[in-house]
């Protein structure tokens, strides 16, 4: 039968060695609430299982005006969303990293492990994306970095090579009058997965939109940038016509399928709905900063 | 017995603690997977990967090998069966269908059909030999979607299969297993008096009970040919009557003995794992559990038929109902027997009608073989008439309630299926709704980019009889032992103990409820058709009755008299003559021994007055048009329960049959890819609701007490699930301005109507 070895390494430079040594056979475990249940469906049966929530570096939750946000990959969601600083400058975040299950879900899911799992309707990728997340990944060679929008490359796939871990995340502070908001469509109030997902971030000089970015979860074979829709509204006043005209942009940016959880067409008309939805939003926000 | 129904009662209508609580709070109750026992074997069905195909090979060599494994089998292992009929309760049972339906013989018929068994040391090792079982395959096109299957150039499941019924004679090969007909007076004649008549088309989806415990089983086949089966069944005795039958040994020789069940709905009526576990068990000569995984339980075990209806229905100008002519097209799944005719007998039986005719279609196609869920039958088709009743009355300006007053069935009335209605409670159900707070409460109204609406409807359940068993025997403490052989699925344990307590005069914590297990109590039909408290508990009454009379006796040994000179009352003894004594029965007790010995009450009962069931339900829902997701905001529910045995049950089984119809009218739906495998075989993408989803749901308890029986009971369990469908989409109606036809009506087929509607 199959055979299972579990590590608990407590330095960066272990959990390196370890991976490292595993090679194919490896996988990193964080809150376990996706693997685990793969592990159990046989989808993915990794023979070396390293925990990553022993290691300082992959718990790190701070905040510095000039650094913005340094989030440790394997910091469990429950802390992330009961911060005051986080739910002050990035309440699209805490909207998405809330949305993960239960509370018991959410005392042992990582903001890590739901990008790391590579799915397109994950809820904290769009809200990364929107907020310009850069991803810190260290392995044997060093460390490298990646735009959140460039991490997952296919269902189930990220840059990551097999002897990679995810650190942490680095969320730019919000520069004056700026916020964000992320929604999803579920048929259900809970427990469920998203039909389509869209965080948005803008940022103002008084009416005028200086920066937004927006982006799209369970629209394509991975999450996304709108860039030309976030694009478009730079230089106008939010009204009705310019969110309009970035809705449909997204819209455009968007290549869903049909499956069970919805028509591609029902998901593109969403599209236009939550980002018309979540860039009036994160505008209000940004103006009451 | 009229006299009876003005009795005060003591014990019946109270609220005491279930007698199985605290068993089931603190996780100590039994259930099927929960049996273990020495030398236990694990065993595990590999399943059909496609929907339809010829089975040209089974090897089974490799898993055979594997070491930790016992046994494998496959179809060509179970003995061959004959075709017929076997009457299981409400169910009629083509054993040659079960038995191919358990494994496959030549063809695999659904996603999901079983094709082979392992038992192992573990279920690790089983699942592992599973991967090593190869199957030959030969694809065959399949058909998935009713109307499609019943077309002349079908893809055809049997070839011997010719439809029964009003068809029958014809010898052509077809997918259409049965079409019956019930009609009376003249349609066109109707029609001709309407002057409104709408015709429309609807469509519902197959749907699962749901049950949160999946099937099991555990048996132990001795080697004198005896066997012992532990399961989580709602029909124990059915259970050793199809295992007889499927493995051809005496089903006498078979004791099942019923688990505490986690839910059935229905679902728990029939055998999937029972007769595998037997056959492995005797191959070798160890027990053998098997559980299924919650994609195994949707894949194949038996969901209800998703089913197509046409609806032609005439009003006249004070919305009598003048005429109506149905066609019920129904899922039968791989194998006939969908409750196309239970469908056709409840659509239209809340109505006095003259001209009616309700045709029914019986088709099999390539999903898994349908079974009994809640009202089997009703709620598919209620979705149809009480949509297009609603559009009449709104068209004729008549509160919705008050079509339903106009053509409402009362005593006397003659029902679609024929037989006269006795006393009934519908008239009185409506109006209960229509007094209700919630009802007379202002229409919830339309804000924040929300739209709200209030929509009602109706629905009827027969209820079932059938046959039961039961002793009441008293102990040396003076407390009484309840035993029926109904699984409790509904809180029926504390409703038979109650009806106990109540001709005993004693309280409902004196009673000790069992369900016991086939060699230890009388025969007694499936738990099903609402017929626990009714049936189960009239013999349970009458038991306690005789061991009232038996009391008497011993009471008239102790004293020397005659029985008549002894009453009892609450709990006590008393004679009437000499001296005038009295004895509780914790006194006379200790006295059995020297007074003609133990008192044990028995009774065996098939009771004739079953007292059907009526609801009538009001949502309000809001909606978000741009999404098409559906709120419910406040659901109320009212229906005639005849006599309210322990009311809270009454009530939880109202606020059940109501969540499962929420989640049958919005998100669940069995939905298949193109290659015809079922996709959303877990609960993340089978949308139940959850209690997010859900208010608390108000209930009304109507009491039109039965004429039929001595405390009044009727069945509750069923009726409440057949409203909502339609109640939730007259409330959109109202809400958005656009009729949903189709169910689920799920956010993506509102948010496409109401765009439609609004010319986008
Ligand atoms: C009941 C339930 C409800 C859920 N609801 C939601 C929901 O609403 N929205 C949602 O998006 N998700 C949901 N999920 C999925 C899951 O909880 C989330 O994706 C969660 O964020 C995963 O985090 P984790 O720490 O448990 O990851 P894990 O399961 O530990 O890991 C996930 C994957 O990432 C890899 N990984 C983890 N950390 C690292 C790292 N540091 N470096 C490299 N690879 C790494 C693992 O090897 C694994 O492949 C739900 C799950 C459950 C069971």
């Amino acid at each position: 039968m199959h055979e299972l070895n579990y590590e608990a390494p407590t330095s960066l430079d272990q959990a390196i060695s370890v991976l490292a040594a595993a090679g194919e056979n490896g996988r990193m475990l964080a809150g376990g609430t996706d693997l685990i249940i793969q592990m159990r469906a046989g989808v993915r049966q990794p023979g070396q299982v390293i925990d990553a929530k022993k290691i300082p570096e992959l718990q790190a939750l701070s905040f510095d005006a000039q650094n913005g946000l340094q989030l440790g990959a394997a910091r469990a969601c429950c802390d992330i969303i009961a911060d005051a600083t986080v739910q002050q400058h990035y309440p699209g975040l805490v909207e998405a990293a809330g949305l993960i299950g239960s509370d018991q879900i959410l005392a042992r899911a990582s903001v890590g492990g739901n990008v790391c799992n590579g799915s397109p309707a994950a809820d904290t990728t769009p809200a990364l994306i929107a907020l310009g997340a850069v991803c810190h990944i260290a392995g044997p060679n060093g460390t490298r970095e990646v735009a959140a929008e460039d991490f997952v490359t296919a269902p189930g796939q990220t840059v990551l090579a097999p002897n990679e871990l995810l650190v942490a995340f680095q969320i730019p502070a919000p520069q004056g009058q700026a916020s964000d908001c992320y929604q999803r469509f579920i048929p259900r109030n809970e427990m469920d997965i998203a039909v389509v997902g869209v965080g948005s971030c803008v940022a103002l000089d008084g009416d005028t939109c200086t920066a937004a970015r927006i982006g799209l979860g369970a629209v394509a074979a991975r999450p996304l940038l709108a860039k030309e829709a976030g694009d478009s509204l730079v230089g106008k006043t939010l009204d009705d016509a310019a969110i309009e005209a970035a809705a449909q942009l997204a819209q455009q940016a968007a290549s869903p399928i049909s499956d069970m959880r919805g028509t591609a067409e029902f998901r593109t008309h969403l599209v236009g709905v939550l980002t018309r939805r979540t860039l009036k939003e994160a505008a209000a926000r940004a103006r009451a900063r | 017995m009229e006299a009876q129904h003005e009795h005060q009662f003591k014990v019946i209508g109270t609220r005491p603690i279930r007698h199985d609580g605290v068993d089931k709070v603190t996780g100590r109750a039994r259930y099927g997977a929960d049996i273990t026992l020495p030398g236990l074997l694990h065993g595990k069905v590999l399943r059909s990967p496609r929907p339809h195909a010829r089975i040209k090979s089974i090897e089974t060599s490799e898993a055979q090998a594997l070491p930790g494994v016992k046994a494998v089998v496959t179809g060509a292992d179970f003995p061959e069966i004959e075709p017929g009929m076997l009457q299981i309760g409400e169910n009629f049972v083509n054993p040659r269908h079960l038995a191919a339906n358990i494994m496959a013989r030549d063809k695999v018929l659904y996603d999901g059909h079983a094709v082979a068994a392992v038992a192992a040391t573990s279920p690790h090792v089983a699942e592992e030999a599973l991967k090593l079982i190869r199957v030959e395959y030969e694809p065959l096109p399949f058909v998935q979607n009713v109307l499609e299957a019943m077309r002349d150039n079908a893809v055809i499941l049997h070839p011997d299969l010719r439809t029964a019924g009003v068809d029958a004679g014809d010898d052509t090969e077809t997918n259409i297993a049965n079409h019956i007909q019930f009609s009376r007076g003249d349609l066109a004649a109707g029609f001709a008096a309407a002057e409104m008549v709408i015709e429309r088309e609807f469509d519902t989806s197959m749907v699962h009970q749901g049950y949160i415990e999946p099937h099991n089983a555990v048996a132990q086949y001795n080697q004198d040919d005896k066997a012992t089966v532990w399961v989580s069944t709602q029909g124990p005795f059915a259970v050793r009557e199809l295992c007889g039958t499927m493995l051809q040994i005496n089903p006498g020789d078979i004791k099942v003995v019923p688990a505490e069940i986690g839910g059935g709905f229905g679902g728990k009526t029939t055998v999937y794992l029972e007769p595998v576990a037997l056959l492995l068990s005797k191959l070798t000569g160890r027990p053998v559990k098997m559980v299924m995984s919650r994609s195994e339980v949707l894949r194949a075990t038996g969901p209800t038929p998703g089913s197509h209806i046409r609806a032609k229905i005439g009003v006249n100008l004070e919305g009598k109902i003048t005429a109506a002519e149905l066609q019920l097209s129904f899922e039968a799944g791989a194998f006939p027997g969908s409750p196309v005719a239970a469908g056709c007998m409840t659509v239209l039986a809340p109505y006095d009608l003259e001209n009616f005719q309700i045709d029914g279609y019986d088709v099999v196609l390539n999903k898994p073989k349908t079974c009994a869920y809640r009202a089997p039958g009703a709620t598919n088709p209620a979705l149809a008439a009480e949509t297009i009743l609603d559009e009449m009355a709104e068209r004729l300006g008549l509160d919705p309630l008050e079509i339903r007053r106009i053509n409402g069935a009362k005593e006397g009335t003659a029902q679609p299926a024929g037989p006269q209605f006795k006393r009934i409670g519908y008239l009185e159900t409506v109006e209960a709704i229509h007094n209700s707070e919630h009802y007379q409460s202002p229409p919830p109204q339309s804000a924040n980019g929300k739209l709200r609406g209030r929509g009602v409807a109706t629905g009827f359940w027969f209820n079932a009889a059938f046959q039961s068993s039961a002793t009441v025997s008293i102990n040396t403490d003076g407390s009484a032992n309840v035993v029926t052989g109904s699984p409790d699925i509904g809180g029926s344990r504390a409703s038979c103990a109650m009806i106990a307590a109540e001709v005993l005069g004693l309280r409902s914590e004196d009673m000790h409820p069992v369900v016991a297990d086939t060699e230890s109590i009388g025969h007694t039909d499936t738990t099903g058709g609402s017929r626990v408290t009714f049936a189960t508990g009239l013999a349970v009454y009458e038991a306690a009755q005789d061991a009232v009379g038996q009391l008497k006796q011993r009471a008239a040994t102790v004293w020397k008299v005659k029985p008549e000179d002894v009453t009892y009352q609450d709990g006590v003894l008393s004679c009437l003559t000499n001296g005038h004594e009295s004895l509780s029965l914790k006194e006379i007790a200790p006295k059995f021994p020297r007074a003609g010995g133990p008192v044990m009450g028995r009774a065996s009962v098939r009771p004739r007055g079953v007292g059907p069931a009526f609801a009538a339900h009001v949502v309000d829902v809001e909606i978000d048009p741009e999404t098409g997701k559906v709120d419910i905001l406040r659901y109320t529910a009212a229906q005639d329960v005849g006599k309210a045995v322990h009311p809270s049950y009454v009530e939880g089984q109202i606020q059940g049959g109501v969540a499962q119809g929420v989640g049958w009218a919005l998100n669940e739906e069995y939905f298949y890819a193109e290659d015809g495998t079922m996709r959303n075989t877990g609960f993340l993408d089978y949308r139940m609701p959850t209690c997010l989803d859900l208010p608390m749901i108000e209930t009304i308890l109507v009491e039109v007490a039965n004429p039929g029986h001595p405390i009044g009971i009727r069945g509750v369990g069923e009726v409440p699930i057949i409203p909502p469908p339609a109640a939730i989409a007259n409330a959109i109606y109202r809400a958005t301005g656009v009729r949903m036809t189709e169910l689920p009506m799920s956010p993506a087929r509102v948010a496409k109507a109401i765009l439609e509607k609004n010319g986008a």
